[in-house]
């Protein structure tokens, strides 16, 4: 790899970062303008900060690498992704959101619920709950953009994390939501042209669209041989239905982070960035073209990848064999063995650019839900100012963040595992806390308070007791299962339900509880419902 | 099927093409919804508010 180009290249995207960053800090004056950029995003700014927020190192890399395992099937992420994760995130959940933000003049999302239910304890305890749940997720985008950093460029893994959380933080805190949102921006047009150049080389590689499709069905027997008792089919079929490969690929990977998305408070907040509706309608275009690009591609070449590694003579064998059965490895290695040098660096921007922008949105909901949400509204603490408490709030978030993906590598034997485990415990606990009262709460004028407060917890609750307890992707690394009970999960080693993802079962519970609880408590009153609703 | 050997991963594959498309047909289509009147209404509103926002303060 030429570490001249790759230097310089890297050079020139941190030098244009930092300058947006600046014009970031440069352009906030007040509140509103640190926490939601003064509510006048460009609709395109806003669009692609929301799909490179959305979209972390581990979507390309993580994802990427499952989709060479798991196969095409992985497609239906995508499109839950842009159905789901966009059309109705925009459309639907969006317009309200951003009406109701403004209506009640909420700053953040814990504030928007908080205030939709006329309840401090929801507001504070969403913000503790981010506060708690967030800094592992961040953990894991840092160890996941650390790593990869340490590899490319041949420094240490403990240069390379501070090196670039360091970067981070600084634009964050100076430049608030508009440092955010510009150099997502930026960093979002590099991952979009990355992944583009990624998927016309990848394919004019393998002799074309329909050609490299057939190839990859013509290598199925590999695939059953390996994972055929699981229920695999080959790459370009779905597993089959009810085994253990389908669950994981339907509930986990499907359902757990395409619902997932719905409820990410550092997406939600970005609805309220925008002056009018017009700019939802605008944002949803780029929107689903980006979020194709992104996670359409990395599971295409991801499976491809397999037809690569297995026709090349230095390998023979297909990707998960030559990646030395790491899951992550396979995509870098794709890069690094299939496409020439230069795109090598174009494909480290890329990566970096993705888990940049991920991150920072992760230090800045950290910093509002601890110094607004939980201090400043929810403890009646008294600050000076609002901006000073969330920016010191932000302080204490990166720290932890930072010592957890500095120890976390020291704990797990494999040390990339955590970054999924990372990532999915968030996405389940917001989608089982949240999910149910933020639509009821935007399209529901009968539920109460009392209801939204029951879902919220009793979605907290079963969403950490699956995570703990039975779903064994994560309870058996976290080894409290282990620990109290014995056994890596009480599902048992025979039984299905340890690959069933939290969603499953908290969502639903959180659904009926928030339902029963609100039926049998009183309305709000019309006088609320009105302003909420204006 | 454009190579592919289930149907299930066919349709994986059009649909997620076909769902960005719907995102891009609905956005040229609401490009200008809503109207100017109503953007400019909505702004109007916010920079009344902002003049009387509480919590402006400075970096």
């Amino acid at each position: 790899m030429n570490f001249l180009l790759i230097t310089i290249v890297t050079l020139i995207f941190l030098i244009v970062t930092a300058f947006l960053g600046y014009l970031g800090y440069r352009h906030t004056k007040d509140t509103t303008d640190f926490l939601l950029a003064g509510r006048k995003t460009h609709p395109v700014v806003m669009a692609i900060s929301y799909g490179s927020t959305f979209i972390s190192t581990s979507a390309i890399i993580g994802f990427g690498g499952a989709a060479a395992v798991f196969g095409m099937g992985v497609l239906w992420l995508t499109v839950l992704n842009i159905g789901v994760g966009i059309f109705i995130a925009f459309v639907v959940f969006g317009k309200r959101t951003r009406r109701m933000g403004h209506n009640l003049d909420a700053h953040t999302f814990p504030e928007l619920i908080g205030k939709r239910f006329d309840s401090s304890l929801l507001q504070t305890a969403s913000g503790l709950m981010i506060f708690i749940a967030m800094p592992l997720y961040a953990g894991s985008v840092i160890i996941g953009g650390a790593q990869f950093i340490a590899q490319t460029l041949s420094v240490s893994y403990e240069a390379a994390l501070f090196f670039f959380v360091a970067v981070v933080a600084v634009y964050v805190i100076m430049g608030g939501l508009k440092g955010v949102l510009y150099t997502d921006a930026f960093q979002g047009s590099i991952m979009f042209v990355g992944m583009i150049l990624l998927i016309i080389m990848t394919y004019w590689k393998l002799g074309g669209i329909v050609d490299a499709h057939r190839a990859l069905s013509n290598i199925a027997p590999e695939a059953v041989k390996i994972w055929g008792p699981l229920g695999h089919q080959g790459w370009t079929s779905m597993p089959l239905t009810g085994s253990v490969f389908w669950w994981q690929l339907v509930s986990t990977i499907v359902l757990g982070v395409g619902i997932g998305v719905l409820a990410q408070p550092q997406l939600a907040v970005r609805f309220m960035t925008v002056k009018s509706d017009r700019e939802l309608n605008r944002g949803v275009l780029v929107g689903g073209v980006f979020i194709l690009m992104m996670t359409g591609v990395a599971f295409v070449v991801g499976s491809l990848s397999n037809v690569y590694f297995l026709n090349n003579p230095s390998f023979a064998k297909v990707s998960i064999l030559a990646a030395e059965k790491k899951v992550d490895n396979i995509i870098p290695l794709f890069i690094n063995t299939a496409m020439p040098p230069w795109f090598t660096a174009v494909f480290m921007i890329t990566l970096l650019a993705a888990a940049m922008s991920t991150l920072s949105s992760q230090f800045h909901t950290m910093g509002s839900a601890f110094g607004r949400d939980f201090l400043e509204q929810g403890m009646k603490v008294k600050t000076k100012s609002t901006i000073r408490t969330i920016k010191l709030s932000m302080g204490a978030g990166i720290i932890i963040s930072t010592l957890l993906a500095f120890y976390l590598p020291r704990f797990f034997e494999q040390g990339s595992a955590i970054i999924a485990i990372g990532t999915a415990i968030f996405f389940g606990l917001c989608a089982a806390t949240f999910l149910p009262l933020y639509f009821g709460g935007l399209f529901f004028k009968r539920i109460t308070k009392a209801g939204a407060l029951s879902g919220f917890f009793t979605g907290m609750t079963a969403a950490a007791f699956w995570i703990l307890f039975v779903h064994a992707k994560e309870s058996a690394p976290l080894g409290l299962c282990k620990l109290i009970f014995g056994v890596p999960s009480l599902a048992g080693a025979a039984s299905k339900l340890q690959f069933v993802d939290p969603i499953v079962v908290a969502l639903p519970l959180s659904i009926v509880v928030t339902i029963v609880v609100s039926l049998m408590t009183t309305p709000p009153t019309e006088e609320h419902l009105a302003k909420c609703f204006k | 099927m454009l190579g592919f050997e289930g149907a299930g991963i066919f349709l994986a594959y059009v649909l997620s093409i076909a769902a960005a498309l719907v995102c891009v047909v609905y956005g040229i289509k609401n490009w200008n919804i809503p109207g100017d009147d109503v953007v400019n209404r909505e702004i109007e509103e916010e920079i009344k508010w902002e003049e009387n926002d509480p919590e402006d303060e400075g970096r």
